[in-house]
């Protein structure tokens, strides 16, 4: 193990972390917030001096960074910026433990969106925004941000890109680490910002247009105020569906329009399946929703059920309505779709569809094979055959998934609540999804969680978002063995 | 620049590795997708599985927009394909990995009618180093500079040498030498020595000077200055063909040992004024009787690095005096290997990637750096740079000692207008010279990145 190298990421993190601070300082500031904008000071002050001091003392000798460098520091990395990022909350006097605080800012960084606040509109402009901006940031990835902007791309600079970003396969759009992760944030501020602008223009505040546009974008979740997205226009609701939806969608989609590559753009396996289960589960609810007298007009059916749909399968989180009262086949199909999540390579979580196209051809191929035992067939995907050791890590991948998910369900049933409450728990954190069913439902909340259920579901969120792999890296005894 | 490289074998990683340091944009194209995803690891490349000759895969790579492709397959044709398609589809420069001699008769032909940049031949390359050593036996490495007018030159000092024990100071005043000692290896270390430094026995020095005043270095410190007078190769393979022509053209005795019946009819037919000898080179008394003690060059070019190696230090036990040169296939062992008393070593592939890079740089100088030809030294520790001057840089006109360069960097030589010379603190710099800098920091762009 490299700890030198290591250790001077890790600076770097707390050096940006500090930088991307001044942002909510500079609101606090504006709206007059002088306490708030204060401690952001502080803090960003405090960031400077260690990453600066530290970069200077400890340089890295050795820059020799392997696939295990990079796993281990990218989870310590989000823990690292996690734990910073929570102090704020604690500090403002935003929530009153420091757990809740790593829960809240966890949620934010993973884009779960899973809140422990009971009244999220009574906490100030400075705070909330520095809450919606964790969204941003963890959307992209930390560390791919840094690989854009920092001269640090060496040859290991892919281990870094790979451990961060999700997906069964990670590729590079252009030759260099730096120019991708570029390419990839100028796609992302791209979106940001006409969707902050379409937003004002439907009648939305500044404050308003740009945090929703985080928790958009960065498909996290977190909303203004407890009932949700309910109050706000129809046309921002349907400029958010249709973002939502986009940011779900694996950016390297984008980068071929970008290039003029339309067809091999529309080819994308892992789009049209993600595009034809939203549309297919958002007509199903919509009919399901309507017979059962929820929703006025089909048309209003339809935009809540798109919206929900959209918000669900990206891993958002956000409701217009809450769906916890909603027809229990409906409930049951956001339930599944909330274990699926978006595509490889956007800013969604979840288990993702090239996963499961894959799966889904795996096992297909498998069948004929009992049938045909002489058969040769491979997995395929956008016309290229898919490797073996692919489909074995995926289904690796999945098995993990599963028994992550059963454990942290396990532990957090000691606390007492309802079966339906904890299994959706874990799969709205797991999956980075945000609010789940009953008590954990869109207008709920989950500051009844014990302590330790709080932590399980950290790591939940954290191992979620940084798709298993890393985060176990860090627990295993042989990553540490000199 | 963009550059497409065909071929993921040990030259094509390295060339990926190199020139990506180097800040070019690199696409690798391989079809085995292991190695392939080995290169993307270690380097900052993209990769590419699939036939480097289908159109769709260069597609795939970026040829439209390419300034350069690179084939480096094992097979010959499959690279001259590659550059045909690469040249219609992006028309770029294009270089090829050519080995089968007889292509190399035609070569001229093939070059003017696929409109190829460059064709090298690994086996003639080696061939080429290995004369140039072999001219020049005193030293173990030869690099030039200002086409051809300067040379670094490295050696080890022997235990009698004049130069053990002295400081560089006494070195320059007794010696009257106008060359400039650069670079001194010390077991593992690495120093860019001042005038206080002293020499010891074993320390490997690299000379940095004019080639006239460089044979008059070596004059004085009693090293041969003439090339070799008889030379025995081990292995009659390609490498050892072109060399004894080459070796054979300026009447070096020549003996050639060659297992295999076959080849040594072939060797004989195309070599008549060299002494072909049908026996294992490994045999002890066959070597013995075809005059090992008092042979003045031994070549070993078996196709195995161990039996090299060891022929080289039994040449080594018999006569100190008989200049050396050892074929390695091997990569990644160089310091193990240099630790050995096999003389100088030569990397094939390396020679290879060598100067295809040294033909990059000439390319993209065009484009947007100045250097005119950088040599890495030891392990990539050391670079040696020629810097063009051009007429805004900062340093024009300014007495050397007025310029404040940064740590580890030392000012070997300026070139003005083909003159060489070793600058003192008062030495100006002025437009289109060119000047040598060697430097332990590395990614040099221009003569400005050497100042504090």
């Amino acid at each position: 193990m490299n700890y030198s190298m290591i250790r001077y990421v890790l600076l770097k993190v707390v050096e940006l972390t500090g930088a991307l601070m001044t942002l909510p300082m500079m609101v606090a500031a504006v709206y007059g917030e002088w306490e708030d904008a204060e401690m952001f000071a502080v803090l960003v002050i405090c960031c400077f001096l260690i990453g600066f001091i530290g970069g200077k003392v400890f340089r890295p000798v050795n820059r020799v960074f392997f696939a295990r460098e990079g796993f281990v520091v990218t989870a310590l990395s989000w823990l690292l910026i996690s734990m910073i990022g929570a102090l704020p909350f604690v500090l403002s006097g935003t929530t009153v433990s420091y757990v809740d605080a790593l829960f809240e800012t966890v949620s934010g960084f993973t884009t779960t969106g899973a809140s422990i606040l009971k009244d999220a509109g009574a906490v100030r402009y400075g705070v909330q925004f520095w809450r919606c901006f964790t969204h941003w940031i963890g959307g992209m990835g930390v560390l791919v941000f840094m690989l854009a902007i920092l001269p640090m791309a060496d040859g290991y600079s892919m281990h870094l890109m790979r451990a961060e970003s999700p997906g069964p396969a990670v590729g590079k759009f252009v030759p260099r680490v730096k120019d991708t992760a570029k390419i990839l944030y100028v796609i992302y501020i791209g979106f940001t910002l006409i969707e902050i602008v379409l937003l004002k223009i439907a009648g939305l505040n500044l404050f308003e247009a740009s945090t929703l546009t985080f928790s958009t974008v960065g498909t996290g979740g977190f909303s203004l105020v407890s009932s949700g997205c309910k109050n706000y226009p129809l046309a921002a609701q349907t400029i958010m569906t249709v973002f939502m939806a986009l940011c779900g969608i694996n950016f390297s989609v984008y980068y071929l329009i970008l290039t003029k590559r339309f067809k091999e753009a529309w080819h994308c396996d892992e789009m049209r399946w993600y595009l034809i289960a939203m549309l297919g589960s958002g007509s199903l609810i919509a009919v399901n929703i309507y017979r059962a007298g929820l929703v006025a007009t089909p048309y209003l059916a339809f935009h809540h059920a798109m919206f929900t749909v959209s918000s669900i399968m990206t891993t958002t989180g956000f409701a217009t309505l809450d769906y916890n009262v909603w027809p229990q086949f409906s409930r049951t199909l956001l339930f599944i779709l909330t274990l699926i999540g978006a595509c490889a390579g956007s800013t969604g979580g979840g288990l993702k569809f090239s996963r499961l196209v894959i799966l889904v051809r795996n096992v297909r191929n498998e069948l004929i094979f009992t049938i045909h035992p002489k058969s040769m067939r491979r997995v395929m995907m956008d016309g290229h055959s898919v490797e073996g050791t692919t489909v074995k890590s995926v289904s690796a991948y999945l098995a993990c998934y599963v028994f992550i998910f059963f454990g942290s369900f396990l532990i957090i049933s000691t606390d007492g609540f309802d079966f339906e409450t904890n299994i959706s728990a874990i799969a709205a954190t797991f999956n980075n999804v945000g609010p789940g069913l009953n008590m954990v439902g869109p207008i709920g909340n989950y500051g009844g969680f014990s302590d330790l259920s709080k932590i399980v579901m950290i790591l939940d969120m954290l191992a979620g978002r940084l798709e298993i792999m890393p985060l176990l890296t860090l627990f295993s005894f042989r990553t540490w063995k000199k | 620049m963009q550059i497409i490289i065909v071929g993921c074998g040990n030259v094509g990683s390295t060339l990926a590795e190199q020139l990506s340091k180097e800040g070019h944009n690199i696409s690798v194209i391989d079809e085995r997708s292991d190695i392939l995803q080995s290169v993307v690891n270690n380097s900052d490349v993209m990769g590419i599985v699939g036939n480097g000759a289908s159109y769709s895969t260069m597609k795939d790579a970026g040829i439209e927009a390419a300034d350069l492709m690179i084939a480096v397959t094992d097979s010959d044709e499959l690279n001259l394909l590659c550059c045909l398609i690469a040249k219609k589809a992006g028309n770029c420069h294009t270089i090829a990995r050519v080995r089968n001699p007889v292509y190399k008769r035609e070569i001229g032909f093939i070059k003017e009618e696929l409109g190829l940049s460059m064709v090298i031949n690994p086996e003639e390359a080696a061939a080429n180093e290995a004369a140039r050593l072999l001219k020049f036996p005193s030293a173990n490495k030869i690099e030039t500079f200002a086409r051809g007018r300067a040379e670094l030159i490295k050696l080890t000092i022997e235990e009698e040498s004049v130069l053990c024990n002295k400081s560089l100071k006494e070195v320059q005043s007794e010696l009257r030498s106008k060359v400039l000692i650069g670079i001194v290896s010390r077991g593992e270390e690495i120093f860019i020595p001042d005038g206080n430094f002293v020499l010891r026995a074993r320390d490997e020095i690299s000379v940095i000077g004019s080639t006239r005043d460089m044979i008059a270095f070596f004059k004085r410190i009693k090293m041969p200055t003439a090339g070799v007078h008889s030379c025995i190769i081990v292995g009659g393979g390609e490498t050892a063909y072109y060399l004894a022509g080459q070796l054979l053209s300026v009447g070096v005795d020549v003996r050639i040992f060659e297992r295999s019946r076959e080849r040594c009819k072939e060797l004989a037919t195309l070599l008549p004024e060299a002494l072909v000898i049908h026996a294992d080179g490994t045999d002890k008394d066959r070597l013995m009787e075809e005059g090992l003690t008092t042979v003045e060059s031994f070549v070993s070019l078996t196709d195995l690095d161990e039996e090299n190696i060891m022929l080289s230090m039994f040449v080594h036990s018999l006569s100190k005096k008989a200049k050396r040169i050892t074929k390695v296939h091997r990569a990644g062992y160089e310091d193990i290997i240099g630790s050995l008393d096999v003389g100088s070593v030569l990397y094939p592939k390396n020679i290879t990637a060598e100067r295809i890079v040294q033909y990059v740089r000439g390319m993209s100088n065009s484009f947007e750096s100045n250097i005119e030809t950088l040599y890495r030294m030891d392990d990539g520790r050391v670079e040696v740079l020629e810097f063009l001057i051009r007429e805004d840089s900062p340093v024009l006109g300014v007495p050397l000692q007025d310029i404040r360069l940064k740590k580890g960097i030392l000012v070997a030589c300026i070139n003005h207008r083909g003159e060489i010379t070793i600058p003192s603190g008062q030495s100006k710099i002025a437009v289109g010279d060119t000047v040598i800098v060697v430097t332990t920091s590395t990614g040099f762009h221009d003569i400005s990145d050497i100042l504090a």
